[in-house]
């Protein structure tokens, strides 16, 4: 691209010392350290590390990676709210940051003042709150309420509200941090709306931080995957997607087949029986997307079985937020094992759009041990549906779980 | 970050002193009142308790002016301080989540200050009419003491306040420090009425000072000594260089560590 880029980032680094200085810091922890400045066992850990990238005016740039890859860290820096330890940014035009909706919200102030303090607090000058007050108001639908101190306002009111100040902020850089996930259906649609508005003017830079991977993949042109503080990946959506959800498995043969057989024992047993392979299956066999309301099946491998008495298998299906949602055991269904490979089949997969990790375990029904346990062993991302309107499909829902409700008249 | 940038963040400044302003009496079914009630109401105090009983020396004015003129400056020193110290730590949230410069938050402290004297320095007025105190033109001099005193409280404010930040310990000690350099200094009596052994030694709070000129602009009556100006006003520039030279070299760890 010929133009100068919009932002530039030059070799960041953010270290924090762990240690000593953790939990409540009192004036108690410096007399000590300076009596033994030497004593206490002081760590640096470092949430980024030499990373550099440009991004260009028209981009809308999306940064994945776990959590704790750096994501916010680097969000941080580049709004300016903490100063990175190594490495600059230079970023040319206007900032807009939203790391958090309704930052600076005072519950006591009424609506009309928090519009105008906010407003401030964004970066907007009075009178540009001014001029696009009544527009303001009418976006957040809170018209008889600008009088009310906003801690009489419902959470709903509160969260519109101050979207609604956000969105009338008019950057030249667009820096967003996990907004979609709060709020309502309504509120995450205004959000994207919102968003793919900024990058459609001209000129506009979008960087955009999110664990929703369907809204990543229809709203940016570009993806920059962090892992473990550095820049693992820069590049196409589509492959930087597929490099993060590989970042949750090493060892993936094909797309949705997870081999599992190269592990070090962390307990230092001999692994006589351990998990093989995982693979997650869809009607033509392994794949990573799914629909909601689709048919999915968790084939799973298991060496040295043969010796044990009454094995069992379970599955545990985590969210993008380490919530385990869906979880099964065959010792439930009272299922016998010998030595061969165990499917789960899922008939309506009830889950919503997002990715998901699953977590496999073998063990002995007789015994009552656990024999083997991978975390993270394999991961596929369920995408758009029929289930679905069309406007709907990438706004996540409260919760992961897709209920098989019916909406009528009543 | 330098005062260019304050200049472009004017408008954060302007709405951080609303907000306190609004905050301050917002759900207090005297409001606005307080402002007023709280000066008259301390200075009815010292003036039964050192006026009255104690029968200490009030220059000549009635006890009750005397005890308000001092508290005024003290008041202003005082608020200041502690308004500032904990600052940070109130709007830890703002800090954390985004970027402005963050000395805008101990001025914005300087602007509601600022606004309390002005108006209990109107209520000075009023009650001057009403106790037979004549007022001279020296009283258009008080804002420029204000400004003296913001400053001595400004400086070393910068430092307990970024202080604060890693340490709550001085948000502890800060409300039990103050009261002693309220005795320290010349609000509840005339530096007249210290033994004149004491006075050198007294000399070193630079309140004596600052105290006793707000009092020569309010009172109209008294010299000036000029060594005492000098001095503090001296001093308070230096802590001022140094407040924010402190202030300046933690504040990129404040979003960090708060």
């Amino acid at each position: 691209m010929s133009s100068e880029p919009s932002v530039a980032a030059r070799n960041l680094a953010k270290s924090y010392s762990v240690g000593a200085s953790h939990g409540p810091r009192t004036l108690q922890s410096a007399l000590r350290r300076i009596r033994r400045p030497l004593t206490g066992p002081r760590r640096t850990f470092w949430a980024l590390r030499d990373v550099s990238f440009d991004v260009h005016p028209q981009e809308v740039v999306g940064i994945i990676g776990r959590n704790g890859a750096g994501k916010s860290t680097a969000l941080k820096i580049l709004s300016r709210v903490t100063e990175p330890t190594g490495g600059e940014v230079r970023m040319v035009g206007r900032v807009g940051c939203l790391l958090e909706v309704g930052t600076g919200f005072h519950p006591e102030l009424t609506g009309e003042e928090n519009v105008y303090l906010n407003g401030a607090i964004l970066g907007m000058r009075r009178d540009e709150i001014r001029r696009h007050f009544d527009s303001i108001v009418e976006f957040a639908g809170i018209d008889g309420f600008l009088k009310t101190p906003v801690k009489r306002y419902s959470s709903g009111m509160y969260v519109r509200l101050a979207f609604s100040v956000a969105a009338h902020l008019d950057p030249e850089i667009l820096i967003v941090d996990e907004v979609l996930a709060v709020g309502d259906l309504e509120f995450q649609k205004r959000c994207l709306g919102k968003m793919r508005s900024v990058a459609a003017e001209g000129g506009r830079t979008v960087l955009f931080v999110s664990h929703n991977m369907a809204a990543i993949q229809s709203l940016c042109t570009r993806v920059i995957v962090l892992e473990e503080g550095r820049v693992a990946f820069d590049g196409d959506t589509t492959e930087g997607m597929r490099r993060y959800i590989g970042l949750h498995s090493e060892h993936q043969v094909t797309p949705g087949v997870f081999f599992l057989g190269n592990r070090v024992n962390p307990l230092g047993g001999d692994m006589a029986v351990h998990l093989k392979q995982l693979s997650v299956l869809g009607e033509q066999g392994p794949q990573l997307t799914f629909a909601t309301g689709g048919r999915i099946r968790f084939l799973i491998e298991c060496h040295g079985l043969e010796e044990v008495k009454k094995p069992y298998y379970r599955i545990h299906i985590r969210n993008e937020l380490d919530q385990t949602v869906l979880a099964s055991d065959s010792r439930m269904t009272g299922t016998a094992f010998g030595g061969e490979p165990a499917e789960m089949e899922i008939g309506r997969l009830p889950l919503h759009a997002g990715q998901y990790f699953v977590d496999v375990g073998v063990g002995s029904a007789d015994r009552g041990e656990v024999l083997d346990h991978v975390v993270d062993a394999g991961t596929f991302a369920v995408g758009p549906s029929p289930l679905y309107q069309d406007e709907y499909q990438l706004i996540s829902a409260d919760g992961s779980i897709y209920l098989d409700a019916d909406w009528r008249r009543a | 970050m330098n005062i260019s940038e304050l200049w472009v963040f004017r408008g954060l400044l302007g709405a951080m002193t609303r907000r306190d302003l609004t905050l301050r009496y917002r759900q207090t079914a005297l409001g606005g009142l307080w402002v007023v009630i709280q000066p008259i109401l301390a200075a009815s105090i010292f003036s039964v308790v050192f006026g009255g009983i104690g029968n200490f020396s009030s220059e000549g004015a009635p006890y009750f002016m005397f005890a308000y003129a001092g508290m005024l400056g003290w008041n202003a020193f005082s608020n200041t301080l502690s308004m500032i110290t904990s600052c940070l730590v109130t709007n830890a949230q703002l800090v954390s989540k985004i970027y402005f410069p963050r000395l805008l938050l101990p001025f914005a402290q300087l602007g509601t200050k600022a606004i309390d004297f002005l108006i209990a320095l109107g209520v000075y007025v009023v009650l001057a009419q009403v106790t037979g105190v004549s007022l001279s033109a020296r009283i258009l001099l008080a804002p420029l003491v204000l400004v003296w005193i913001l400053a001595l409280a400004l400086g070393p404010a910068l430092i307990t306040s970024s202080l604060n930040v890693s340490y709550r310990d001085i948000g502890y000690m800060v409300p039990v420090v103050l009261p002693l350099f309220l005795y320290l200094s010349p609000v509840a009596y005339s530096t007249d009425s210290l033994p004149e052994r004491y006075r050198d030694l007294y000399g070193f709070n630079p309140l004596v000072g600052a105290i006793n000129a707000m009092r020569w602009c309010l009172l109209g009556r008294g010299d000036l000594a000029a060594g005492e100006i000098l001095y503090s006003v001296g001093l308070a520039g230096g802590l001022l260089v140094v407040g924010s030279l402190f202030f300046r070299s933690r504040e990129r760890l404040f979003a960090d560590v708060i």
